[in-house]
Parts: structure tokens; C-alpha cells; sequence
């Protein structure tokens, strides 16, 4: 192929403007597997801005965790814009089937459209193998798009929990491609919150009760002390019948319930001596 | 630049046959006889050993094959043939476990290979395989299944069934004398069915079973031997005793 290196030519046909490289192959008329390439000097850095720009932020609190009587899930329904309060009634908990859920934490198109994509990815399981998809299964469907998509910006950070032949099930699967499976999990801007409360109150002998009272608490703390969180607690359970919603609960009511006396509440500060 | 071929070899005759296909299942008849029969906790493979030549090394000529850690297949017909489906089934049963992170059940992979074999009697350039296979292992439940594949591209399950040289008298043979049966006796019977037609003795048998414990165990020549004799055993005795009974009934 002829080029005259004093008129590198683009894709488009215009003249490629940065003389400090060579053209990429592309770049050039043509190119099987080509597509237009931004016309800065760092490829690299412009591309981690770019993900840096559209990365919302990952305003919530979500957890899960599997005891004695199957798999709770609790979360908030708040969502932010940088510090403005766009929604406190997010639902959060994606229904993916009646025995499988998923969480919603990082971008929330992310969340909800990937997760109604392996909706139907394990609805066609159902249909091409006569049997329901596992819980691992289900996870590492959701992690493989996630993996493939690496890189380009996607951001969710989410627990798929269900039950299947094997008995409760829950993982951790983000963006990034990561998948963990776990029996604790709690994800979002107030994980650290919500971690302290549950990490110190789980048995896994609790009745169920208890279990569903856990994560409530648990996300009303995170609600209180992270300002990116708040709206509603929703909590969820999962059995090998499939899963039931528990509870929707107002945090502000919670917090006068939990604490009727002001000074009770942990956060109580003493008037300044 | 890439040569596509858009002609096809499969066509219809005008009385609605796939001739290319039945010429398949007639080189799958000439192939050596296969059986697979299953019990209650056990499935048994038995193939039927093609005199190996003097020079052969016949531990290079395998009838039975892993597809995966849980399971097998045993097939009839073009064993070239049977190499490239087995490699595809292979690959399909690791690409599931890379997809989904667990191990492929039976139905999909006999799915998959039927599929593979119904798409080169409907594609341009190729001819059908020519082999049909017995696909065995267990489901998530730990209950035994067997399928047969053929090359139209058809699978179904089974309880004993055989491909091959004289596999219409041996599926006759397994209809008349099937029971459900467990651990030896289901080797019992796979032999029982194969010396219907196959010489007795571990030069022309060759047998594999599989339990939920063990998985798949290719027998020794010994092991079935010993079996076969067993079998024989049994067999005089049921006909001494039935020649006794007419002889003493004859009697006046």
C-alpha cells in the first residue's frame, strides 16, 4: 500500500492531524477491524478519563448473607447525583426469577439492564435444559458479560442470590469481573457501616427473625451515618421455595423507633462542655 | 480469498429420503457392535474388539472415550469419523465448564453432538458423520443415563440398546431380556448381550463401567474373562437343566 508520510490519511478520509505517530493500521481506509480511534496524543490516559466521567457514583448500601434458614438480602432505595438526592425510591433488588435475586449497586442502567439480560439468559437455560440454572451458573453468566465488557466503563457492583439443588447460594460479581463466592456480603458507598452492625450480630443458628431483623438494622445504621444512602430498607428472603419480600421500611422511622429517647441513639453527642 | 462452498451433498429424493444419511446409518452397520446398558447404579459400555494386526499396538485403538471426568462414549461406525466428534464434544464439555463453572450434564453434551451431526447433513461442502454413538454418564441426582446419537442427528435415552454389527439381534436380545439390575449383574447382562453374536474371550471384548464412586473403569482382560466365564457357566446350567426337565418329562 502507498502512503506519503507527509499526508497520513484517517478512516474518514480527512488527514490524520498528530504527525508524532505513525498511522495505526485502524486508522487507515479500510482496516478490517476498524474503527475511529479519538485523535488525542495518549491513548491510554484518555481512556481512564473517559471511564473516570462516566462512572456514577456508587451511592448505596446492599448486603446478603446466608445463615441457618436460607439467604437474607437487605438494601436502601436511595440514589444520588454528586450530592444532589435524585430518588429515594430506587428498587434495588432485581428480581431475576422467583428463586434467583440480584442487587443493585454502581451505575443503575448497569444494574438493571445486565440483570434482566441474565434474566433471560437463564430463562433459556430453563427452556434448552429442561432444569433450572444454579446459582454459580447464573453468577459466572453475569461475571463472563461483565469480563467482556472490562474496561469500557460499565460500573456494578452486585449479589446474585438465590437457591438451587445445592442449597442457598450467594456471589459477589462486579464490573471489574470479579465473582466471589461468599456467605457475607455487603456492597456500596456504606458497606463499612452496614459490615460493622451485621458482622457483629450474625449466628448462623438465628431464627429467621432475627436474620431479617439483622439486615435491617444493619442498613438503617448505614443509612444514618453514609450520606449517600437513605430512603427505604427492603429486605428479602430466599428459601428453596424461592424468595419472599420481608419488609419495606421507612429509615426515618426506623431511627425513631430503634432510638425514642435521643440519647440512646450511638451518635448522641454530649452538648460541648 | 476464501472458497465457500454453497453446494449441497444432502438433498431430498423426491419420496422424502435423505439418502446421504441412510448411506451413513449402512457404513454404522458395518462398523463393530457396541452396547450400552444401564442399571440401577451402574451403566456398562461393552464393544465388541476388532482383531488388532500382529504389529498393532492395540492399546492405541480405543472404542471407549472420555468426554470428561463423568463422561463416556462409545460409538460404531468410521472411527476417523468419531475422532472429530469427540474432539468437538470435548471442547463443548470444557467451554460449559468455562461458561457456567460446572460440569456439563449428559443430555446437553448428547444434545450438542446431535446437533453437531444434524448441521453436516444441512450444510454445504460436507457429508454426514458416519457413526452413532452410545453416550453415558450421571445427572446431578446420581441416577445412571445412556443416549444414543445417529447421524441424522437424532438422540433419545435408553436402558440398553446396541449399535453396530448385528445390533438387531442384540437390541432384540436386551427387549426380551432386560431387567433392572445393579452393580455385576448389569455387566452380567452387557455380556450376555455382546455373546450373542461376539466370541467369547477378552481378545473380542472389551468392557468399561462406570459407577457413581469410581467413575469410569475400563476392565482388565482377566476381570473379563473370569465374567465371561461366569456367564457361560451359567448359561450350560440353564440349558442342562432345561434338557433334564424335557428328558425327564419325555420319560415314561
Amino acid at each position: 500500500m502507498q502512503l506519503s508520510w507527509d499526508l497520513p490519511v484517517s478512516a474518514s478520509g480527512g488527514p490524520i492531524r498528530n504527525y508524532d505517530r505513525l498511522p495505526l493500521s485502524s486508522e487507515l481506509a479500510g482496516g478490517p477491524q476498524g474503527f475511529a480511534l479519538p485523535d488525542v496524543k495518549e491513548l491510554d490516559a484518555f481512556e481512564r478519563q473517559v471511564v473516570e466521567m462516566v462512572k456514577p457514583a456508587h451511592g448505596t448500601t446492599t448486603l446478603g448473607f446466608i445463615f441457618q434458614g436460607g439467604v437474607i438480602i437487605a438494601v436502601d432505595s436511595r440514589a444520588t447525583m454528586g450530592s444532589y438526592i435524585s430518588s429515594q425510591t430506587v428498587k434495588k433488588v432485581i428480581e431475576i426469577n422467583p428463586y434467583l435475586l440480584g442487587t443493585m449497586a454502581g451505575g443503575a442502567a448497569d444494574c438493571s439492564f445486565w440483570e434482566r439480560n441474565l434474566g433471560m439468559q437463564c430463562r433459556l437455560y430453563e427452556l434448552n435444559n429442561g432444569k433450572r440454572i444454579t446459582v454459580r451458573g447464573a453468577s459466572k453468566l453475569l461475571a463472563n458479560t461483565m469480563f467482556s465488557y472490562r474496561g469500557m466503563g460499565l460500573s456494578m457492583g452486585t449479589m446474585v442470590a438465590g437457591w438451587d439443588h445445592t442449597g442457598p447460594g450467594l456471589y459477589y460479581v462486579d464490573s471489574d469481573g470479579q465473582r466471589t463466592k461468599g456467605e457475607r456480603f455487603s456492597v456500596g458507598s456504606g458497606s463499612l457501616y452496614a459490615y460493622g452492625i451485621m458482622d457483629q450480630g450474625y449466628k448462623w443458628d438465628m431464627p429467621v427473625e432475627e436474620a431479617v431483623e439483622l439486615g435491617r438494622r444493619a442498613i438503617y445504621h448505614a443509612t444514618f451515618r453514609d450520606c449517600a444512602s437513605g430512603g427505604t430498607v427492603s429486605v428479602y428472603h430466599v428459601t428453596e421455595k424461592g424468595w419472599t419480600k420481608i419488609s419495606g421500611d421507612d429509615v426515618t422511622e426506623l431511627h425513631f423507633k430503634y432510638y425514642p429517647q435521643p440519647e440512646s441513639h450511638p451518635a448522641y453527642a454530649t452538648p460541648v462542655l | 480469498m476464501s472458497a465457500r462452498y454453497d453446494r449441497a451433498i444432502t438433498v431430498f429424493s423426491p419420496d422424502g429420503h435423505l439418502f446421504q444419511v441412510e448411506y451413513a446409518l449402512e457404513a454404522v452397520r458395518k462398523g463393530t457392535l457396541a452396547v450400552g446398558v444401564r442399571g440401577k447404579d451402574t451403566i456398562v459400555l461393552g464393544v465388541e474388539k476388532k482383531a488388532a494386526a500382529k504389529l498393532q499396538d492395540a492399546r492405541t485403538v480405543r472404542k471407549i472415550v472420555k468426554i470428561d471426568e463423568h463422561i463416556c462414549l462409545a460409538f460404531a461406525g468410521l472411527t476417523a469419523d468419531a475422532r472429530v466428534l469427540v474432539n468437538r464434544a470435548r471442547m463443548e464439555a470444557q467451554s460449559y465448564r468455562l461458561t457456567l463453572d460446572e460440569q456439563v450434564s449428559v443430555d446437553h453434551i448428547t444434545k450438542y453432538i446431535a446437533g453437531v451431526q444434524q448441521k453436516y447433513t444441512q450444510s454445504g461442502g460436507v457429508r454426514p458423520f458416519g457413526i452413532s454413538t452410545l453416550i453415558v454418564g450421571f445427572d446431578p441426582a446420581g441416577a445412571p443415563q445412556l443416549y444414543q446419537t445417529d447421524p441424522s442427528g437424532i438422540h433419545s435415552a435408553w436402558k440398553a440398546t446396541a449399535i453396530g454389527r448385528n445390533s438387531k439381534t442384540i437390541r432384540e436380545f436386551l427387549e426380551k431380556n432386560y431387567i433392572e439390575t445393579s452393580g455385576k449383574d448389569t455387566v452380567k447382562l452387557a455380556i450376555k448381550a455382546l455373546l450373542e453374536t461376539v466370541e467369547a474371550g477378552s481378545k473380542s471384548i472389551e468392557v468399561a463401567v462406570m459407577d457413581k464412586e469410581h467413575g469410569l473403569r475400563v476392565w482388565t482382560d482377566e476381570e473379563v474373562d473370569a465374567l465371561v466365564k461366569e456367564v457361560e457357566a451359567e448359561k450350560a446350567a440353564a440349558e442342562a437343566s432345561k434338557r433334564g426337565g424335557a428328558g425327564q418329562a419325555g420319560a415314561v
